[in-house]
């Protein structure tokens, strides 16, 4: 089960994501990743309270790549907790993704790019 | 020792299956930050499965049997559903995914990476799926 919340800091709109994300509950990340990009092109998504996530949800993180360059639009995660980092290193994501440590980082880095 | 967990082919009952495995890996310490990896490879599996090969259909169940011996763990995952052919499995590329904006399609492969051996064989009428991880 996952809970995503949605909050605005200057122009970068910011997910809270919380819980776990797998087979079964990837699509609501999918539908706020999505609603939020509509909102502003810079988000940042809080993964401070993730246990859990499944190739499902790398897809969604994935699948918005190519859009997120050819739109000039920016998605920056943070917070992440070691054992779900190392999901995205096991595919080598974590190069492919914009990635940081905090919230400052994330915020700084949605806005510079 | 082996440990054995029957459910219905459904998504919301990989919450289940993940805890299952978890409370074996704590039972024996296996180490917590691997941990992680080894529940994650047999949610992968247990997700196709339940989707690919028995479309969500909840009158289908999937059995995990885990053999945790001295020097491996042996997981086997049985169903009636589709067989899957791993020799015709073609890894896709990252590149590939990115650009064809799959939402999809890395399971198998984090599997493959996560595990030390995959094999998709037939055994009295069932499909299993066996996954070992060396102890070492």
């Amino acid at each position: 089960m996952v809970v995503i919340e949605r909050k605005t800091e200057g122009e970068v709109s910011i997910l809270e994501v919380a819980g776990e994300i797998d087979a079964s509950s990837s699509i609501f990340l999918d539908e706020e990743v999505s609603k939020a990009l509509t909102h502003s092109p810079k988000i940042a998504v809080d993964l401070t309270s993730l246990e859990y996530i499944s190739s499902a949800g790398l897809g969604v993180f994935m699948s918005y790549i190519s859009e997120l360059e050819s739109k000039k639009m920016t998605m920056v995660l943070f917070g992440m907790k070691q054992k779900v980092f190392q999901v995205f290193q096991i595919l080598g994501l974590d190069q492919l993704l914009s990635i940081v440590e905090t919230r400052e980082e994330a915020l700084k880095k949605a806005n510079d790019l | 020792m082996t440990y054995n967990l029957n459910i219905s082919c459904t998504k919301d009952r990989l919450r289940e299956i993940r805890q299952f495995v978890s409370d074996i890996l704590m039972d024996h310490q296996y180490p917590e930050a691997e941990s992680n990896k080894i529940i994650l490879a047999v949610d992968e599996v247990c997700a196709n499965l339940i989707i690919h090969s028995n479309h969500c259909n909840p009158t289908e169940t999937l059995q995990l049997y885990v053999d945790y011996q001295n020097d491996r763990i042996v997981f086997e995952i049985l169903d009636h559903g589709e067989g899957f052919n791993l020799s015709e499995y073609k890894e896709p590329s990252m590149e590939d995914l990115i650009k064809a904006r799959r939402k999809g399609g890395v399971g198998l492969l984090l599997v493959k990476r996560i595990m030390d051996d995959i094999q998709f064989i037939r055994r009295s009428g069932k499909n299993v799926c066996r996954l070992v991880k060396n102890l070492s």
